[in-house]
């Protein structure tokens, strides 16, 4: 149990900087998940909580003790790697085991300890089995149990579910939550995963290009993306943006006037599911219709760009027919053109 | 893709142009073990006959069994203890190109340094130069250092003929091993040295005893330095040189025969980790 606090942690390799001085402070128990594409520095950052990489600049504490030129071992943390790296050589015991025998705990208790973690992860009936002889997700579960049985302050998870098939994932992902809600450790999951950080995540820190961009509830990165990019990276289908011309009262966005705040120039984002069919507003061509099931997402062209709509399966839509939809007013959201940050109505 | 591909163009070629690859692959597998079996049988058969059928005519081709040369070969003054000399500096040899290389192959497999490429080319480039060529400043060396003609300097010298090797094969194993495996063992409480000793070693056995198993025959097949760097203190190789050249046949296959039987018992018993060494039993 314990907080992490990162202050000003830069990595550059050679002329490449990996990391643009993170600031970023993890509550104890908290579930934080570092959310970006890859190569945005999210593993990188985690690494460097770990102790497996070391900072250029800044510093990393750990339960209020400055860790950052600590080897891995005396950080009180433990991690699960993204392809399990479960030691092939060892049994699954003596691999849940083998933290727990470095600190030189006794017998028993390493004993007590392993029934329970393999109990907490069902995997009590593979005990005896190498590593050869186990599927991914079982695999995966042995990492899981391994981490747990340290019972670290600060538990670290590197995409650890991205080398899974979508059934097991979503299976583990349920699994995993309700194991780590028990346990209450501060964990910092690493993902580039979306619908896994929502779920998962108490806050999410969404990472572009080596910056932490928002850190906010799964909800309020949502709801309020920080940035331009937070909104297109987010959601599945993502955020419609819509350039907007300024004009007398307010901004012209494809042929139709809105209220909006003052700035130099404005673009217009709305999501997919905010839309509605309506007498007046967005009108284009149906492009794409992609029944869902629940739903059906629509592909539009309005005023010539792409512009997605997420429709009740109920509702007819035709190909070449034009639609016209309403954007909910209370969900709209601006966007400053030259930075890109979410300009407040 | 282009696996796809071959499938697909493999399945188009006609039966009997298959069959005349497969004939052609049996042929050639048939040819290399004639190639290395035929001269250790024909040492085998000619160690195990009697002296006349050995030098009679026609030659025969079923051992009679007979242990006369054998023995007469081991009771032969000397050849006992070139025999352990041999394996005092085979097994020296061994450990020491581990010893040596197994580190060095550590560092090239997982770390960066200045000069990496360099370095595994010079390893390398020490086999360049033939043994000839150094065995006389070496033996001048020894001399002076009070090296020569002891099992030890013999052992150093068969080193460097075998260290490149186990730098280059332990190196190729400890790359083959996940890097993710050691940082684990780090956040799981080992140290660096802990986590090579509990997970790379373990996993890296199979490899390393092959490597071990090269070096201990590269020294023990090692004719020119032991004959030159050694007088009283012969290995078997040095001894047959110089005493079996004037011996008769049967003598000749008793030693030969010696000398091959360690060699192949020591490989044979390695053998599966030498397949694992080239991936048909790994993991």
């Amino acid at each position: 149990m314990a907080t992490i606090s990162i202050k000003g942690v830069q990595k550059s390799y050679g002329t490449f900087t990996a990391l643009h001085g993170i600031d970023l402070e993890i509550a104890d128990q908290e579930f934080l998940v570092l959310l970006g594409a890859s190569g945005c520095g999210k593993t990188t950052l985690l690494r460097i909580v770990a102790g497996l990489n070391s900072p250029s600049r800044g510093s990393v504490k750990i339960g209020g003790n400055e860790v950052t030129h600590l080897p891995p071992r005396s950080r009180g943390i433990s991690m699960v790697f993204q392809n399990y790296a479960v030691f092939p050589h060892l049994t699954v015991f003596e691999n849940i085991a083998f933290g727990l025998r470095m600190q030189k705990l006794e017998k028993a208790e390493v004993e007590r300890r392993v029934r329970r973690c393999a109990g907490l992860m069902h995997i009590e009936g593979l005990l005896e089995r190498y590593s050869g002889q186990l599927s991914g997700g079982q695999r995966q579960r042995v990492a899981v149990a391994r981490a747990l049985a340290m019972e670290p302050s600060v538990l670290l998870m590197d995409e650890p579910l991205s080398n899974l098939d979508a059934l097991l994932r979503l299976e583990m992902r349920a699994e995993l939550k309700s194991v780590l809600q028990e346990s209450r450790t501060t964990t910092v999951y690493v993902t580039h995963d979306q619908v896994e950080a929502m779920s998962l995540a108490d806050r999410i820190a969404v990472m572009h290009g080596g910056h932490i961009v928002q850190v906010a509830t799964p909800i309020e990165v949502y709801r309020n993306p920080a940035t331009r990019f937070v909104g297109g990276f987010i959601g599945s289908p993502p955020m419609n943006f819509l350039p907007a011309e300024a004009v007398e009262g307010g901004w012209q966005v494809a042929g139709k006037r809105y209220e909006g705040p003052r700035a130099d120039g404005l673009e217009f984002g709305i999501r997919p599911e905010d839309l509605e069919p309506a007498e007046a507003g967005f009108a284009g061509e149906v492009r794409v219709i992609e029944p869902l099931g629940a739903h059906q997402l629509v592909t539009m062209n309005v005023a010539g760009q792409l512009f997605r709509a997420v429709l009740d399966s109920d509702r007819r839509v035709s190909l070449g027919e034009t639609l016209t939809l309403a954007p909910r007013p209370d969900r709209v959201r601006w966007f400053d053109t030259a930075s890109g940050l979410a300009v407040a109505a | 893709m282009s696996a796809v591909t071959e499938t697909e163009a493999a399945a188009f070629v006609p039966a009997d142009a298959r069959r005349a690859g497969r004939m052609l692959n049996a042929a050639i597998i048939i040819l290399l073990c004639v190639w290395v079996l035929l001269p250790i049988y024909l040492v085998l058969v000619n160690a195990l006959s009697d002296p006349q059928t050995v030098t009679g005519w026609p030659k025969h081709f079923v051992p009679t069994f007979d242990l006369g040369s054998l023995s007469f070969f081991i009771s032969y003054a000397g050849v006992l203890k070139a025999l352990g000399n041999s394996v005092v500096v085979a097994v020296l040899t061994m450990v020491l190109s581990l010893g040596f290389g197994a580190p060095a192959g550590y560092a090239l497999a997982r770390f960066d340094f200045p000069g990496k490429g360099v370095f595994r080319l010079l390893v390398l480039m020490t086999r360049a130069f033939p043994l000839p060529l150094l065995a006389l400043p070496l033996a001048v060396m020894f001399i002076r250092t009070g090296l020569d003609d002891s099992l030890f300097g013999l052992a150093l010298v068969h080193t460097t003929l075998a260290l490149p090797f186990s730098v280059l094969i332990t190196a190729s194993l400890f790359s083959g091993i996940p890097f993710e495996l050691e940082e684990a063992a780090w956040t799981l409480g080992c140290t660096r040295l802990q986590a090579v000793r509990k997970v790379v070693l373990p996993l890296a056995l199979p490899g390393i005893a092959a490597s071990g198993v090269f070096a201990f025959v590269t020294s023990w097949n090692e004719v020119f330095a032991a004959a030159v760097l050694t007088i009283r203190n012969r290995t078997l190789t040095a001894f047959l040189i110089q005493s079996l050249d004037v011996s008769p046949l049967p003598l000749k296959f008793a030693g030969a025969a010696v000398l091959v039987l360690p060699a192949l018992i020591f490989l044979f018993a390695v053998r599966k980790y030498l397949f694992s060494l080239w991936g048909i039993a790994n993991r």
